[in-house]
């Protein structure tokens, strides 16, 4: 049962850094209808740029809180950065575009933010310096470390945060009629480039943040990382319902406790024959699934235009 | 809406063929404009094929250079052949560790009319690359691919001076039962040709001295996580995980495993026995073991002066196969000397006939060109360093401790 | 002087195509003489992308389906050739009977992963197809285990190549004094397939099915108002570019002599697709174009690494990544500047009665 329970909160803390990433997917095609391929490398960025702060700083001796604060705050400011200017330069252009245009724009973009990265970074694995001693809780057997249990509040703490604004604020209303109907919030007196622009900053600042758990987390940056990340994390925002940010939350944890719990039991129930070197594609197995059986997602609404 | 294609197709063209045509005014290697001074200069090519970009670009890299130091110290050693004075190229390609990359670049060095190659790092390029090196009667040293396979092709040209997988699995399987006493074994690879061929001879030979297999895992050299496996192995308790793969999945490997509070001990191939496995896993490498073909290097006959000419010059340490690098480049040449020609056709047999005291002791190939009498080192991290644990020689199966003193037939006279 | 218009003359047709067949057989002898050996397997590799983006042309350029996985069919028939021509199951059949099987069994696949995405739109089809790619792949690499079918990373080594006889296509051969080495041998078969496959490209395009295929690109609702089987015109388009892909592959496993899952991975889908659409989505000049241009140019874009060293002393931008980075911006920029391609499809005015040319 404690292999069980671990298996649950590898998952569970898994699940969360797909969540976070998820959450820039789900909301820039929730406004544009658009699959940002690039956001999973927008991640990768945020996680290199908080590695080369913490590296730079380390030696400085400061406390971790601070060292974390200034890291992700870095990020925050460089993706946000990017995120925005990739939105100005390669989507605002192609908005009326046919439909295969700036899905081919993205995947560009995709490709060209991992080669600047490579140029910047090289293509060695990067480590990250000893920063935390990260003590265990034991829960049923299970070994939880604070990073993960960190992890996994942090990824909830943001969707409340960004539920509660979407719900209240100006901007956020803004950017549900956007959602809705863009020429129709536009007579409205809403101004859809900035709502658009803020959307992408968001998505990408919260994207950041996920690439500074991955640092902490698995020690390691790499300039290939985003890639797979990102589609798993979109599959994530497909299980949950795209365009829904609880849905995006959700279909994250759900992804990432799927994938651990069949790496684990695979063997086992398949007496042998598939192992865990199958385990990439159970998160494509899930997509494919979820778009035969239920296109619209666990939480998203039956639309009828997904044919 | 005629005329754009078709201009457009011809610009196109003329730009490629410019840019291909200033290609081969920039050859790889050094100018040519080299007027020769003594009557007769012969120039001879060498070839080094090895990823010199991507994530095992730390290992090729040091290949090249120990290539590229070999051939410095032959062109200062005026070396002659058949009475000419010769000079020595090095040709060097990146094949990025890809086995279609690897064929292109060998198609490139076969082209470029070198007579022997130095190459590749990963079986998985050695094997493909190694039809094409046949087909042109050109002969190949490995001086890391350990895939027994590279060797049984049936090819006259392939040779390499590391003990392979046939030996190093059974080895790490034979410590593991001998020296760890450990029962139980659960065993990973990185589902490469390289950590999945090491892990399976690996495995084949634990059960048969009787270690339980309790897990047999895989996962990929992309991989950075690994609890889901590294979970489902805990729950089996085993004495010892044995990972088949290279030092960007090990490291992160391993500090889960602390992570997790695995108490198992962790052993590998060399792969792993790399300076850069402690720099990725940290404090957590405390207590790995990895083996490596090849003596321990300070005990290598001419293994201090290697390690000290190589730090000189490069500015970083030995990486991992760099001293193979140099001596295949030695044998070769050896080989050309016995020979009295540079000409592949004429000193391909003599290779095979090679015995000759390297960097990393005497070297002498069997009919199928495996290096006879390999020994294999393990080594443990302890406190922050690789630390020599003992030295094996595969045929015998016998463990020799160094201790501090070298071993006592290895000491031989130098190049 | 207008060339194109040179081919369009009936009186002048013929010479202008026989000269350029001419140079076409030419060219690796040309080549050799030129640029070395290895510049004479580069093009022979690239009529083989050729093929490969005339299928793809077919899913994305006549169909409108935005397919990230193609390579998987290039796989499916390297490994069926594979798998019945080496030491692996050691079984050797004659190529005459293992391409049209590799070229079946791809179909196959194309129909099973196509089946899945019908109902999908454009984002999504591109998503599951990537999947699907991927998908194969990873069975490719792990079907090694508990029964050996792929060999797993190892890949299949010693493949035949092709032969008849004792004729053998992977030995040199000489002829009316000259030198056919195994590369230039092989050119000629792929030039000859190059043609064929782009023949029957321009014979589908001009067809029933090929207007079906475009109609449904355009507007599917409509298409399928008019009495179109949108499902069945789908599938036969997986399908089509499938059978295109898994010859390709045929060849590539002979002419390589060695196969792994390496070759077969997301970026290479990637380029096939960065070829169409460079080229012109659904221009069958236009694509062959893209295709030796891509193929070409990141060898070409090796020699920067040595050009770096002369001007600049030392390589500061890697020529494999630099090759990448100027795949990313040429997708961006042609989206931007010039979605339709270099060599964009004229597309025939309904009742106007032009020909269309190239």
């Amino acid at each position: 049962m404690d292999i069980f329970a671990q298996q649950l909160i590898n998952g569970l803390v898994l699940g969360s850094i797909y969540a976070l990433v998820a959450l820039g997917y789900t909301m820039v095609y929730g406004i544009l209808g658009l699959i940002n391929f690039a956001h999973g490398d927008i991640t990768m960025i945020g996680a290199l740029v908080a590695l080369t702060i913490l590296q730079g700083l380390a030696a400085a001796g400061l406390p971790a809180p601070v060292l974390l604060v200034v890291a992700g705050g870095g990020a925050m400011i460089v993706c946000a950065a990017l995120g925005l200017s990739i939105e100005r330069v390669a989507y605002r252009p192609l908005r009326r575009a046919p439909r295969l245009a700036p899905l081919i724009t993205a995947i560009g973009v995709s490709i060209l933010l991992q080669y600047s990265a490579a140029l910047v970074w090289g293509k060695q694995y990067i480590a990250l310096p000893k920063l935390l001693e990260p003590s265990a809780i034991d829960i049923a057997g299970a070994q939880l470390t604070t990073l993960q249990l960190a992890i996994f509040l942090l990824a909830c703490a943001i969707m409340a945060a960004l539920l509660w604004f979407i719900k209240t604020s100006r901007m956020g209303r803004a950017m549900r009629a956007t959602e809705q109907n863009p020429d129709v919030a536009g007579l409205m007196g809403v101004n859809t480039n900035s709502v658009i622009a803020f959307t992408f900053v968001l998505g990408s600042a919260i994207g950041a943040i996920a690439g500074l758990m991955i640092i902490l987390y698995y020690g390691i940056g790499h300039y290939f990382m985003g890639f797979m990340l990102g589609l798993k994390a979109f599959t994530a925002a497909v299980l949950g319902g795209i365009g829904n940010v609880g849905g995006a939350v959700l279909g994250g944890l759900l992804l990432g406790v799927i994938e651990s719990l069949a790496s684990g039991y695979i063997g086992d129930l398949s007496g042998g024959v598939l192992g865990s070197n199958y385990r990439d594609i159970f998160a494509f197995l899930v997509l494919v699934l979820v778009l035969v059986l239920r296109p619209s997602g666990l939480l998203g609404q039956q639309n009828g235009d997904r044919a | 809406m005629h005329k754009h294609p078709i201009r457009s197709l011809a610009v196109a063209l003329t730009a490629a063929l410019l840019v291909a045509a200033c290609g081969q005014e920039a050859p790889p290697t050094a100018p040519k404009a080299e007027a020769p001074k003594a009557p007769e200069v012969l120039t001879v090519k060498i070839g080094s094929a090895s990823p010199l970009t991507g994530p095992q670009a730390h290992i090729g890299i040091d290949i090249r250079n120990g290539v590229q130091l070999a051939i410095e110290d032959a062109n200062a050693a005026n070396v002659e052949i058949a009475g000419k004075k010769v000079k020595f190229e090095m040709v060097a390609e990146d094949d990025e560790a890809n086995p279609t990359k690897a064929t292109t670049v060998a198609q490139k060095l076969v082209d470029a009319k070198v007579v022997a190659v130095i190459g590749h790092f990963n079986s998985g390029a050695s094997i493909p690359a190694s039809k094409i090196y046949s087909d042109a009667g050109i002969p190949q040293i490995s001086p890391s691919s350990t895939n027994p396979k590279y060797t049984e092709q049936g090819f006259k040209t392939t040779f390499r001076v590391v003990a392979h997988d046939g030996q190093q699995g059974p080895t790490l399987a034979r410590f593991a039962a001998k020296t760890l006493q450990s029962k139980s074994v659960a065993v990973i690879d990185d589902s490469t040709a390289y950590g999945q061929g090491l892990a399976d001879n690996f495995e084949a030979t634990a059960k048969s001295l009787g270690i339980k297999v309790l897990a047999r895992e895989h996962t990929t050299d992309k991989d950075t996580d690994f609890k889901a496996i590294l979970t489902r192995i805990k729950g089996k308790k085993p004495d010892l995980i044995m990972f088949g793969g290279i030092d960007p999945q090990a490291a992160p490997m391993i500090k889960q495993m602390k992570d997790l509070g695995i108490q198992a001990k962790f052993i590998g191939g060399d792969g792993m026995q790399t300076p850069n496995f402690i720099k990725l896993a940290g404090d957590a490498s405390e207590g790995a073991m990895a083996s490596i073909p090849g003596l321990p290097k300070d005990q290598m006959p001419g293994g201090k002066t290697f390690l000290d000419k190589y730090k000189t010059k490069f500015n970083q340490e030995v990486e991992l196969f760099a001293p193979m690098g140099y001596d295949s480049v030695m044998v070769f040449i050896e080989a050309m000397k016995r020979a009295g020609s540079s000409d592949p056709a004429k000193f391909l047999p003599e290779v095979g006939k090679t015995t000759y005291n390297g960097v990393i002791g005497p070297i002498a190939f069997d009919d199928k060109g495996d290096l006879k009498n390999g020994p294999i080192t393990l080594y443990v991290v302890k406190g922050g360093k690789w630390e020599p644990l003992e030295t094996v020689k595969p045929e015998t199966g016998a463990g020799t401790a160094p201790a501090a003193a070298p071993a006592p037939a290895q000491e031989t006279a130098k190049k | 002087m207008n060339i194109a218009a040179l081919f369009n003359d009936r009186h002048y047709r013929w010479f202008a195509w026989g000269a350029v067949v001419l140079v076409l057989l030419a060219l690796p002898f040309i080549t050799e003489a030129v640029l070395g050996r290895s510049w004479v397997r580069i093009i022979a590799v690239s009529l083989l992308f050729v093929m490969l983006a005339l299928g793809l042309n077919i899913v994305v350029g006549f169909a409108g389906l935005l397919d990230l996985g193609y390579i998987a069919f290039f796989a499916v028939g390297a490994y069926s050739y594979a798998l019945l021509a080496s030491p692996q199951f050691a079984v050797h059949w004659p190529f005459l009977l293992l391409l049209p099987l590799g070229a079946a069994i791809a179909a196959v696949f194309g129909i099973l992963l196509g089946a899945p995405t019908l109902r999908l739109r454009g984002d999504y089809l591109a998503i599951v197809t990537l999947g699907f790619g991927e998908i194969i792949r990873v069975f490719l690499n792990n079907l090694n285990r508990p029964v050996n079918i792929t060999n797993g990373p190892q890949g299949i080594t010693l493949i035949d190549p092709l032969q008849m006889g004792g004729f053998s296509l992977a030995q040199t051969h000489s002829f009316a004094g000259l030198t056919f080495s195994p590369v230039h041998n092989y050119y000629f078969v792929f030039l000859v397939c190059a043609a064929l496959t782009i023949a029957l490209s321009l014979r589908l395009q001009n067809s029933r099915i090929g207007r079906a295929w475009v109609a449904i690109r355009d507007d599917e609702l409509a298409a399928s108002a008019m009495g179109i089987n949108t499902r069945n015109v789908k599938l036969l388009a997986f399908a089509m570019g499938a059978t295109f892909g898994g010859v390709a592959g045929g060849l590539f496993a002979s002419f390589q002599g060695f196969i792994s899952p390496e070759s077969f991975q997301l970026i290479d889908s990637i380029m096939v697709l960065c070829m169409v659409v460079l080229g012109g989505m659904g221009n069958v000049a236009g694509v062959a174009l893209g295709a030796v241009l891509l193929t070409a140019l990141p060898e070409a874009l090796r020699y920067i690494g040595p050009l770096q060293q002369r001007w600049f002393g030392g390589v500061l931008v890697d020529p494999a990544d630099l090759r990448m980075l100027l795949f990313g911006l040429a997708l961006v920029l042609m989206m931007l500047l010039r979605p339709e391609g270099l060599w964009p499809v004229r597309r025939r005015q309904a009742g106007k009665g032009n020909a269309d040319a190239g």
